[in-house]
């Protein structure tokens, strides 16, 4: 499950320019997988959620030398089209969020008086990928998996 | 994104084309308050020319509804379909907002 050095990868710094050409990068690599015509707006929208979420709060706003970076790896399997994405900010699993999700719930029950901005960016990585997390030595490792359609 | 408007009887029609994402979003609130500050308080957003939605644009939709309701108005979509339908329909929004199949049935609400 690590990451290997002959994968496709793409290393930018974690800003919102990052995101189109990040996009484009996972794109290519999903049409090259044959996935289905479904998958890939489930895929650029788990990735857009999880990149943005690693861009708006890995790293330290206004850090001397910038932003630190964003990684992002696409794999093949035969049952599915795998993206991998590292930062190198403190531990944080995006997944997590188990414990939220009765607020999230209500949330989601709010009308339009109550109802809060905010929470959906997480969920929605965990509804469109199937998605899993570790902490990989100094690196946050999330993997959004997608599987490809059946060959006949 | 792209916009064109139409009035439609109490309503402002605005179809919405392209992609709201973290970076177009804000474009869609910007617009919805520009009709607001002439004083069209009732929209309907067709979005059968919108290819993609993320976070960022229910959040979007989320303040320009509040805002809407704040000046007696609202805001009705309609001609949702694939992955925008899908998220709609997994955060709960096709239930807090109106959520028409059609222009026709969104135009003629009361």
């Amino acid at each position: 499950m690590s990451t290997c050095a002959d994968q496709p990868s793409l290393r930018l710094p974690a800003v919102m320019d990052s995101l189109e050409p990040l996009r484009l990068f996972a794109l290519e690599g999903a049409i090259e997988a044959g996935l289905g015509p479904d998958a890939p707006p489930r895929l650029e929208l788990a990735l857009e959620e999880a990149l943005v979420n690693v861009i708006s709060y890995a790293y330290p706003k206004n850090a001397p030398g910038g932003p630190g970076d964003v990684e992002l790896h696409r794999r093949v399997d035969p049952d599915a089209f795998t993206l991998v994405l590292l930062d190198w900010g403190p531990a944080f699993d995006p997944l997590s969020e188990e414990e939220n999700e009765p607020a999230l719930e209500a949330n989601r029950m709010a009308d339009l008086d109550s109802r809060e901005p905010g929470g959906l960016g997480l969920f929605l990585i965990r509804t469109m990928s199937l998605a899993s997390y570790r902490r990989n030595g100094e690196a946050n490792e999330l993997t959004l998996r997608f599987e490809l359609p059946v060959s006949t | 994104m792209e916009f064109t408007s139409e009035k439609s009887g109490a309503f402002l029609l605005l179809m919405v084309k392209g992609r709201m994402d973290t970076i177009t979003a804000p474009e869609f609130e910007a617009e919805c308050v520009k009709w607001l500050e002439t004083g069209e308080i009732r929209l309907v957003a067709d979005l059968s020319g919108l290819e993609y939605i993320s976070s960022a644009g229910l959040r979007s939709i989320l303040s320009t509804a509040k805002k809407c309701k704040a000046k007696g108005g609202d805001i009705a979509f309609c001609n949702l379909s694939g992955i925008v339908a899908e998220v709609f329909s997994v955060s709960g929004f096709s239930t807090l907002l109106p959520v028409l199949e059609t222009r026709e049935q969104a135009l003629g609400r009361s």
